[in-house]
């Protein structure tokens, strides 16, 4: 079954950081990449950029932010296909954010 | 006898339909048939076998009439039951992949909890709602709720891989050890379930001395139960009556601890149940009980441990270098630290020191038990 792993972590971690451990990071995410139970996967741009859209008495309205005031950001997110959980907590366990501080959170997706 | 067989029963039917409540509902059809005939045309030779084989053929019966919701669960085709072989040695014992399931940590403590009750140790969702205090209705929603994430997020239901095994039995034995805990407190016979629950996942698990260790606790602590509180008051190690012990779970106790000994366990459970096996003595070796609480602090980094490690030291003669030890933990908000305190300042004669002690625990005291006895430690200075 397939499982969304969200990728909570405090904005600009990797910058924060040294080279040498930016540098491996990306390596494990690309690694990652190559890993067939990866359906896809994506890094988000910074909170700041976002727009929440919302629906008020027939109007749109547009806002400026992240939809949750928080420490922790969504910062990216990644499709997997795994057997069952415990094989999809592994792979989320291998998330490079979590070293850094960051949360992965699983959530099976709905099968259509 | 219903009891020792359903969750095997369970176990099986889970495994075989992929689906807990399936299987649950099936199960309980089952058992209820038994109940109507066993009393009239006797118990069949393969209780076991019979039970799985009539609740399979339930459920496929019940699959067949609902040809559209059995594309829904894994199960296509639909297996054919079969009826003539009734032995029990052809059912496969699949309670340990239960036990895994039941107490997976992506569900919540008490979800695990309530659900290793039902699945595996069969109390009625009412018996447990008792036991904790909490009202049917709320039970039910905890245990629709662990089975819905349960099927929902694709928990298996399998004995995690061998780099998995160590945390995950660390799972199962903090919840077997939890209900155990919950029964100590003495409102549900829990402490005989959590025993019962430990010698199922000791016998499922030969090899595993933490299993062993925890069972061999459970016992050495449950055989003293009675002698734990005299009417509603607690009553101290010390002032114990012995007589009230029951000799016979202490000793069994001890087989099972020498058997994890012999597995070469050195785990926290193991050497708590030494613990326990040593204050179970006619004479306690107080040097000794330190010493263990010593290894099981450097295990468990736990100042409470650190706290019990002190007693044993005051207990063996040195209630000075108790209090030091003591005074160096930070559990300011533990009542047991304070107690303990208010209990060696008394020893060392300083007792308006002991009086303050005291007074602290008693403000941090929430059952009318504990209240009683500080109280009348109080008094006594």
């Amino acid at each position: 079954m397939q499982y969304a792993l969200l990728i909570y972590a405090e904005p600009g971690y990797l910058e924060t950081s040294s080279d040498e451990e930016r540098e491996a990071a990306y390596a494990e995410y690309f690694a990652m990449a190559d890993d067939d139970r990866y359906v896809s996967a994506a890094q988000l741009q910074p909170a700041e950029m976002a727009t929440c859209v919302r629906l008020s008495g027939g109007r749109t309205l547009m806002t400026d932010g992240p939809f949750a005031d928080t420490k922790e950001v969504l910062g990216g997110f990644c499709l997997i296909e795994a057997a069952d959980l415990d094989e999809a907590l592994e792979l989320a366990a291998r998330v490079p954010a979590l070293r850094f501080g960051g949360t992965v959170e699983v959530r099976p997706v709905v099968r259509l | 006898m219903f009891r020792d067989q359903w969750g095997r029963v369970l176990a099986s039917l889970v495994g075989f339909l992929g689906d807990f409540d399936r299987a649950e509902e099936a199960a309980q059809e089952a058992f209820a048939i038994a109940a109507e005939r066993w009393p009239v045309s006797g118990v069949p030779d393969a209780p076991g076998a019979w039970l799985v084989t009539t609740a399979r053929n339930g459920a496929i019966d019940r699959i067949r009439r609902e040809r559209t919701l059995a594309q829904k669960i894994h199960l296509l085709p639909v297996p054919e039951a079969i009826m003539d072989d009734f032995d029990d040695t052809l059912i496969k014992d699949e309670r340990l992949e239960l036990i895994f399931t039941c107490c997976h940590p992506a569900l919540p403590l008490e979800g695990q909890v309530a659900l290793t009750l039902r699945a595996l140790g069969g109390l009625q969702t009412a018996e447990i709602a008792r036991a904790f205090v909490v009202s049917e209705e709320t039970m039910k929603r905890r245990l629709t709720r662990a089975k819905a994430k349960i099927k929902a997020t694709g928990i298996p239901f399998a004995v995690p891989g061998a780099h998995l095994l160590p945390e995950r039995l660390d799972a199962v034995l903090a919840v077997i050890y939890l209900i155990y805990n919950e029964g100590y407190s003495g409102r549900v016979d829990l402490g005989a379930e959590a025993i019962r629950l430990g010698q199922v996942l000791a016998g499922l698990m030969p090899r595993e001395p933490e299993a062993h260790g925890l069972l061999a606790l459970m016992m050495i602590h449950h055989a003293r139960r009675r002698a734990r509180f005299s009417g509603d008051d607690l009553v101290l190690l010390d002032d114990q009556d012995r007589s009230l012990w029951d000799l016979r779970q202490i000793a069994a106790g001890r087989a099972v601890l020498d058997q994890a000994m012999v597995l070469g366990g050195r785990g926290p459970y193991v050497v708590q149940a030494a613990i326990a096996s040593l204050q179970a003595r006619e004479r306690i070796d107080w040097p000794q009980v330190a010493e263990l609480y010593r290894r099981l602090a450097d295990l468990t980094g736990s100042a409470v441990v650190e706290l019990n490690r002190a007693v044993a030291v005051a207990q063996a003669g040195d209630p000075a270098a108790a209090l030091r030890a003591v005074d160096g933990l930070d559990l300011d908000g533990y009542l047991y630290f304070h107690s303990t305190r208010g209990e060696l300042l008394r020893r060392l004669g300083r007792d308006a020191e002991a009086r303050t002690a005291y007074r602290r625990a008693l403000e941090l005291a929430a059952s009318t038990p504990e209240r009683r006895f500080l109280t009348r430690r109080l008094e006594q200075l």
